[in-house]
């Protein structure tokens, strides 16, 4: 029995002057504890179908299930990171973790507690008087790491988290993510577009094509892989050929493009 | 205000300049010579707070000499434009047997309700429009018509409505800034990264919980912001006030002044005005920079 499910989800963006079909009968389901990735080229709805999972934009057509329920029927239940942290600059760092739980009225000193042990295991201590504009890029998308964390949500969403890092910060970044979530045993699904981050953190990869949003082909990571730490999936014999093959994926959906 | 402004940019520049050497001084070694082009730095910044200041007071004396002399040459005619002595000596009088002060006080309170209630109101005005895109998309038109109207004309009406008084001098303090305020605070509710409210929602957040959170303290730079140009605009609303109707303030004096042709009295009662409104906006100012730090 799959945990979270999109049965034929179809999605429509409108303006006055046409109406644009983003997504088109996209299915797909998740067993606990699996993290998936999309990729795809922009505009291929990837971030549509976050929006759709999270609650926050309502489809069209087609179900969201969680645990054989609507999804918008579990307010918070789902973890949302975006491409840039969103921390609110007027709070301190941990008025900012514990927003989530302000928000769902659970603020507790035990949440406190564990949003600090949480706060110190992606390495920052001490920080949570300090307000977002004193920490550097990377340790800023930590803390929303664990604003998004600290509320413990049945699903992570993770919308092209590290894109706006540097290189270096990147890899590191991955590589505490893909620790913790294994760590708790989180259901995640990631967009990016970097098809290296899809194969070294994520179970499967569905590469999508756009006009209309739809899911081209799915791609499961080789067993090996799925453990290993990011940084050293990718020096893996199996990396490359599967590397080789999701980029075929992609860049046929490019050459569709241009003669259609 | 140009003036204030550059002065208080050239302290912060100098107590910053303090601030890192003293840090300086900890994680790096300061040679003389450094400490020498560090001295001479705020010589400078000195120097030239100085000669500022020098032409500050050259122009405003010079003023007043001018005005003073030209009054006496009888090159301006005296009946019409007074001169500096006399507005003091007026002046001096007004505020020894103590009958300035009533006007004064009147106008200033006047002033400092209509500022107030015209921000609360168009901070409420603003919220309430937020809260639903068709009753703001309703409104929109009116508060269209009703910012590009002169609120001053309005003036006759709101004194019939509510009785020549207070009350009505107060309605036009309040009334010339709350639609503006409305417009710009509303305009910044929009304006704030919608990202906030998807972090927000993603946690199950209510739209007021969104308002909350993110939308009303995001804005709030814009709130205070306009602190500054409402106060200007409480004074212009409620001189003209007094100007209709009154029979006390300082706008009253003015008029009563230009009826009975004691052009020293309007001079006079230009200069108050001139001075309070001043300080007034001195006091949103630091209030200003009070709340940009307590809200930072």
């Amino acid at each position: 029995m799959s945990f979270l499910s999109l049965e034929n989800v179809t999605h429509h963006y409108f303006t006055k002057k046409n109406v644009t079909r983003a997504l088109d009968d996209i299915s797909f389901s998740l067993d606990e504890g699996e993290f998936v990735s999309l990729v795809g080229p922009s505009g291929c709805g990837k971030s549509t179908i976050l929006s759709i999972v999270s609650g926050i934009m309502q489809q069209t057509k087609g179900k969201v299930l969680l645990d054989n329920h609507p999804v918008r029927e579990f307010p918070g239940a789902i973890g949302y990171m975006l491409q840039q942290d969103y921390l609110f600059p007027w709070k301190t760092i941990i008025d900012n973790v514990l927003l989530g739980p302000k928000i769902q009225q659970k603020t507790s000193a035990d949440i406190r507690k564990k949003a600090l042990e949480l706060l110190s295991e992606v390495g920052l201590k001490n920080v949570e008087d300090d307000y977002p504009d004193s920490l550097s890029g990377g340790m800023r998308q930590r803390v929303a790491l664990v604003r998004t964390l600290v509320t413990d949500p049945k699903v992570l969403l993770l919308d092209e988290p590290f894109s706006a890092l540097d290189y270096q910060t990147k890899l590191n970044l991955e590589d505490l993510v893909h620790k913790l979530l294994r760590q708790y045993h989180k259901t995640a699904i990631l967009v990016t577009h970097d098809i290296g981050e899809a194969i070294s953190m994520t179970d499967r990869i569905f590469v999508m094509e756009a006009n209309p949003g739809r899911i081209a082909k799915t791609f499961e990571v080789p067993i090996e892989l799925r453990d290993e730490i990011p940084f050293l999936v990718r020096r893996h014999s199996k990396y490359q050929p599967l590397f080789d093959k999701v980029w075929a994926a992609l860049n046929g959906e490019e050459i569709q493009k241009n003669t259609g | 205000m140009a003036k204030k402004y550059k002065k208080t940019r050239d302290e912060s520049h100098i107590s910053a300049a303090r601030h890192r050497n003293e840090k300086g001084l900890k994680d790096m070694k300061t040679t003389k010579e450094d400490q020498h082009l560090y001295n001479q730095y705020i010589h400078d910044i000195n120097q030239e707070r100085k000669i500022v200041l020098f032409w500050q007071c050259i122009i405003i004396i010079g003023f007043i000499g001018l005005w003073e002399l030209a009054s006496r040459m009888a090159w301006i005619d005296p009946l019409l434009f007074s001169s500096p002595s006399h507005i003091v000596a007026l002046l001096v009088e007004k505020f020894s047997d103590g009958s300035i002060v009533r006007h004064i006080g009147v106008t200033v309170m006047e002033t400092v309700l209509g500022f107030i209630i015209g921000t609360l109101l168009g901070v409420l005005l603003a919220s309430s429009l937020w809260t639903s895109k068709r009753y703001a998309n309703v409104m929109d038109p009116y508060l269209v018509v009703l910012n590009a109207m002169p609120k001053v004309a309005l003036g006759p009406i709101i004194i019939v409505a509510m009785g020549p008084g207070y009350g009505a001098i107060i309605a036009m303090g309040a009334i010339i800034s709350v639609i503006i305020t409305t417009i710009v605070i509303f305009s910044g509710f929009r304006e704030v990264d919608p990202n906030y409210e998807k972090v927000l929602k993603s946690f199950g957040a209510t739209k007021w919980q969104c308002f909350k959170e993110a939308i009303f303290p995001a804005t709030l730079p814009v709130m205070i912001s306009t602190l500054k140009v409402n106060v200007g605009l409480s004074w212009v609303g409620v001189i003209v006030g007094e100007f209709l109707v009154s029979k006390e303030g300082l706008g009253y004096l003015i008029v009563y002044g230009f009826q009975v042709f004691d052009f020293t009295l309007v001079m006079a009662s230009l200069v108050v005005i001139a001075v309070f409104a001043a300080l007034m906006y001195k006091i949103v100012e630091k209030i200003e920079s009070w709340l940009i730090k307590k809200a930072t």
